[in-house]
Parts: C-alpha cells; sequence; structure tokens
C-alpha cells in the first residue's frame, strides 16, 4: 500500500559557481523557495531533515534558519541521506510525529576547493579499519575504478559503455539552461580522450564538483489538499546498507539498492517496467550501471549494452536523470536531494524541453558513502 | 613505484585491536585473525568474530599468497606524497585464506597487472612502528 505522504513543494538556490555564497546561505535560498511552492511559511515546518560533513549538523542549520522543530533527523549516510530523510519523513508524517517536514542542504564544494578549505579528496583518517586502507594512497575515484575493473572482468563491460553513460547525461544537460554542461556537449570519442584520473574511469567518467542547495517539503496528503502546489505521491521508499570500507563489501559489485529497491517497489506494487522516469546517483558512470542491475532494470552484466543501446539519454527506454545529473547539471558535494528535485518536477509536468511525456512513475535512488549505502523512493504523479 | 612510504598524515594509527598486526608486520608476518568457535577467518581485525560474535578468537600468520579481486591504476591525487609516485596500483588482494585486503602492487607495471594475478605479500619498512605489507606479482 502506497504511503499516505506527498512533496507538496521543491526548490534550488542559485547554483553552478558562487564564490560569493556561504553555504548556509545555500540553504536558506533552497528552504525558501521549495516552501513558497507549497504556500507555507518557515514557522510551518515542524520537523527538518540535513545533514553535512560537520557535526550536529540539523542545529546548525535549524539555528541558522530560525526554525524551532519538534521532529529532527541528521542521518548521515552520505549522499544517500535525502532517500533516507525521505523514509524516515514518510514514518514519522504517518505517525502524527509531525506535520511538515522539510528536507535541506546547501554546499559550496566547487568555491571551498578554489579557496583551499579542503582538497578534491577532502581528509582521510588513518584511524580505526582505515588504517588498512589510508596507507595505499586509494583515492575516491580508484575506488569506483576498483569496482568498474572487477565488473569489466565479470561482464566484459567495456569503457565505451562507460562513455555511454557520460554522453546520455550530456544530452539531457544540453535540453536543460540551469545545468553546468549546458552548450558542452559530449560526444562518446571525446569522453574516451578525456585524462584517465583511474584506470579505467576517465575524466569524463567522473561527476562534476558545484555549488548549491536544494530543498524539498513534505506532508501528509490530508494536509497536502490545502496547499497550493500540486502534490507529488510517495508510493514507496526503502533503504539499506552494507559496507564502508571497499574490502568489507562482500557481494561487489552487487548494489546494495537490490534491497532498497525490492522494499520500495515492494511498498509501491511496482515493477521496473512501470518506470518512466529514473534518477539515480551518478557520482561516477560505472554507479549508474550497478545501480540499473540492482534495481532490476537489466540482469547482473547486462547494463553495460543496455546504456550503449542509449536508452537513457532522450528518447530512450529509460529516460534517466533528465536534468543533466551529477555528470553534467551539479553535484555539490552530495548530490540525493536534486535527484527528488528533478522526479517530483517530471511528475507535475514542468519539464519543457526535456519533459518526459505523460509521466507518472518515478523512481530515485541514492548512493551513499563508497558504493555504501542506497536509498530508493518511489514517486507518483 | 609506491617506494618511501605514505605521507604522514595517512600512515596507521595503531590502536590495542590492530597492534599485534602491525606486530606481525614488523616481523614479515602478515596475520588474519581465526575464530576457533565457527572455524572462519577475517580481516581487518576485530577483537572478536563478525561472522559468530563468538569472542574466541586468535592471531594466525597468512601465507602471503593471494589473487587480485581487482585493482586500478591511479592516476591523479591531490596528496602531494602520493603524488609523487603516480602512476601506481591499488588493488584488492584475495588471500589464499579467504579474506580481502586493500593494498598497492610493487615490481609491477600498469601493462602487466590483471585481475586474478598471483602475488605475494613484501614488506616495507617505513618506520621503527609501522612496516607496510604490499604485493608483488609471483609465479602461480
Amino acid at each position: 500500500m502506497a504511503t499516505r505522504v506527498c512533496i507538496v513543494g521543491v526548490g534550488e538556490s542559485e547554483f553552478g559557481d558562487m564564490p560569493d555564497r556561504s553555504a548556509l546561505q545555500l540553504h536558506q535560498q533552497a528552504a525558501r523557495a521549495a516552501l513558497q511552492e507549497a504556500g507555507l511559511r518557515p514557522g510551518d515546518v515542524d520537523a527538518l531533515f540535513s545533514c553535512g560533513a560537520d557535526g550536529m549538523h540539523p542545529l546548525l542549520v535549524a539555528e541558522y534558519l530560525g526554525l524551532r522543530p519538534t521532529y529532527v533527523d541528521g542521518t548521515q549516510v552520505g549522499g544517500a541521506s535525502w532517500e533516507f530523510f525521505v523514509e524516515h519523513a514518510v514514518g514519522a508524517l504517518e505517525a502524527g510525529l509531525c506535520e511538515v517536514a522539510l528536507l535541506v542542504y546547501g554546499n559550496t564544494a566547487r568555491s571551498d576547493v578554489r579557496r583551499r578549505l579542503h582538497g578534491p579528496e577532502g581528509a582521510h583518517s588513518a584511524r580505526g579499519p582505515a588504517q588498512f586502507e589510508a596507507p595505499f594512497g586509494l583515492t575516491l575515484a580508484g575506488r569506483y575504478a576498483l569496482v568498474a575493473r572487477r565488473h569489466m572482468h565479470e561482464y566484459g563491460t567495456t569503457a565505451r559503455q562507460l562513455a555511454a553513460v557520460a554522453v546520455a547525461a550530456n544530452r539531457w544537460a544540453q535540453l536543460n539552461p540551469r545545468a553546468f554542461h549546458h552548450g558542452h556537449p559530449l560526444t562518446v570519442e571525446a569522453a574516451l580522450a578525456s585524462r584517465m584520473i583511474a584506470d579505467p574511469l576517465r575524466e569524463a567518467d567522473c561527476c562534476l564538483r558545484t555549488d548549491g542547495g536544494g530543498a524539498v517539503v513534505l506532508t501528509t496528503a490530508e494536509r497536502a489538499r490545502d496547499l497550493r502546489c500540486r502534490p507529488v505521491h510517495v508510493l514507496g521508499t526503502g533503504e539499506a546498507v552494507s559496507h564502508l570500507h571497499l574490502a568489507q563489501w562482500h557481494d561487489m559489485p552487487d548494489l546494495v539498492a537490490r534491497r532498497s529497491g525490492q522494499r520500495a517497489f515492494g511498498r509501491a506494487g511496482i515493477a521496473p517496467n512501470d518506470v518512466d522516469v529514473l534518477a539515480v546517483y551518478d557520482a561516477f558512470t560505472i554507479l549508474v550501471l550497478l545501480t540499473l542491475e540492482a534495481l532490476g532494470f537489466c540482469e547482473p552484466g547486462a547494463s553495460g549494452p543496455f546504456v550503449e543501446s542509449g536508452a537513457l539519454g532522450p528518447g530512450g527506454a529509460l529516460p534517466t536523470n533528465t536534468d543533466g545529473g551529477g555528470l553534467a547539471s551539479n553535484h555539490p558535494g552530495m548530490r540525493g536531494l536534486f535527484l527528488l528535485i528533478e522526479a517530483a518536477r517530471q511528475l507535475r509536468g514542468e519539464c519543457g524541453p526535456r519533459q518526459v511525456p505523460d509521466a507518472r512513475i518515478a523512481v530515485c535512488n541514492g548512493t551513499g558513502g563508497y558504493l555504501s549505502a542506497c536509498g530508493t523512493v518511489v514517486l507518483g504523479a | 613505484m609506491m617506494r618511501g612510504g605514505p605521507p604522514a598524515a595517512h600512515l596507521p594509527v595503531i590502536d590495542p585491536e590492530t597492534a599485534a598486526f602491525w606486530a606481525g608486520a614488523r616481523d614479515h608476518r602478515f596475520l588474519v585473525r581465526h575464530c576457533n568457535a565457527c572455524g572462519r577467518k577475517h580481516f581487518y581485525p576485530r577483537h572478536y568474530c563478525p561472522h559468530c560474535w563468538s569472542e574466541n578468537c586468535e592471531w594466525r600468520p597468512s601465507s602471503g599468497r593471494g589473487r587480485l579481486y581487482s585493482y586500478t591504476v591511479i592516476h591523479e591525487t591531490d596528496v602531494p606524497a602520493f603524488r609523487e609516485r603516480l602512476p601506481y596500483i591499488v588493488a584488492l588482494v584475495d588471500l589464499e585464506e579467504g579474506v580481502r585486503v586493500v593494498s598497492n602492487v610493487v615490481e609491477c607495471t600498469p601493462e602487466i597487472v590483471h585481475v586474478g594475478m598471483p602475488v605475494e605479500v613484501v614488506f616495507e619498512h617505513l618506520s621503527d612502528e609501522i612496516t607496510l605489507p604490499q604485493f608483488r606479482p609471483r609465479q602461480s
């Protein structure tokens, strides 16, 4: 049975390259836009869901936004956190613990590197279990490269197939004026010629680093009836985690979205072939392949030929990351919230040249950590 | 490739659960944890068995032999000390004892490294405290 919860507002801050904005400012810009869409005031928010790199992030955000919420969740599982938050908000709203839930995020990931606040890789500790990983120079891209190489070995996946994922995202970005790579088309040949980062992953296989913020407002279907915005229904949710350190991922490369997806699809009562629009975390191209297989859109090993057929791009069989995704639109540190925003806009039919005709069912799959955590959300128009 | 050790911030911080492992590495032994209750091994070392939660575990030397489950050749990093060694190989190594570890493959070039490659442990002395286990190709 579908949940009784709806998305009633989504919003984004300015984004791209904004050296003169603070991360908290981007939180506020996005929250204001989402609440305006819903026709709600800040004082209506009684539940806050947010996380960032710092501890006690929800306290910082509540204070900065002038909110006094009575339900708070700061789950931090990386980029999947916002799909986890939807599941937690559904539970809290259905239990009557809160009425208006605000999910909000902001980050100046791009400008912070320029300001030398942190390197592109951030800081890695060599304490605890990390003492068996940190000494060997394994980068973030290197982690995904290990998975990509294994997938290639097991299934014959090719670099050209990975490039097809980047090209599909880029084609969507050409239809989205707000996308970072709008006006910068990419070909498979150019992707394959981009510089090697961590073999087999090249620059074109890696997501962007942008500044930006996003927000989503959820409430009950009953409350949604009185609001301004056309509601998007949360049909089902699921979450699951498998590991933190890559050597502990015993069923690699089978992404834990297999479990979160089964739970979400089960509650929504849908199957993969019911899905009109897909939004998946695409930190690196290989993650899209793993997600397609884990959610059941492809058999294990069949995702490479599937994406090479053009299935993910405009006019394809499975329109995916229609805003351009993290590969070509925006990726401010963590991207999970932006999957929900684009999916909601597609289901409301607001996407202009990139609109998927008659989009009724959308699936969002966030992945966080080092392919560690997955949250799946099924949305319905 | 990968000589001179990682930068100080990336050196292992030894703790009570791992002290015996690093003591073994100083003696050029790669130790893994063995559970006397269920008979399975695990790595990274914990005080208990993550398979059955028994606390009846002991250290056992591994053969130091394994095969590459996967590998990557790192071409870019923002860590200066690692940057000096580019390109270098990071791998997931499946040891014969059935545990998987992250390490470097040394004495090897990007042209010959491959999934399934047989490797054996070698030890790089970094300091009085830290001797780092790494792997090199071996005849199968």
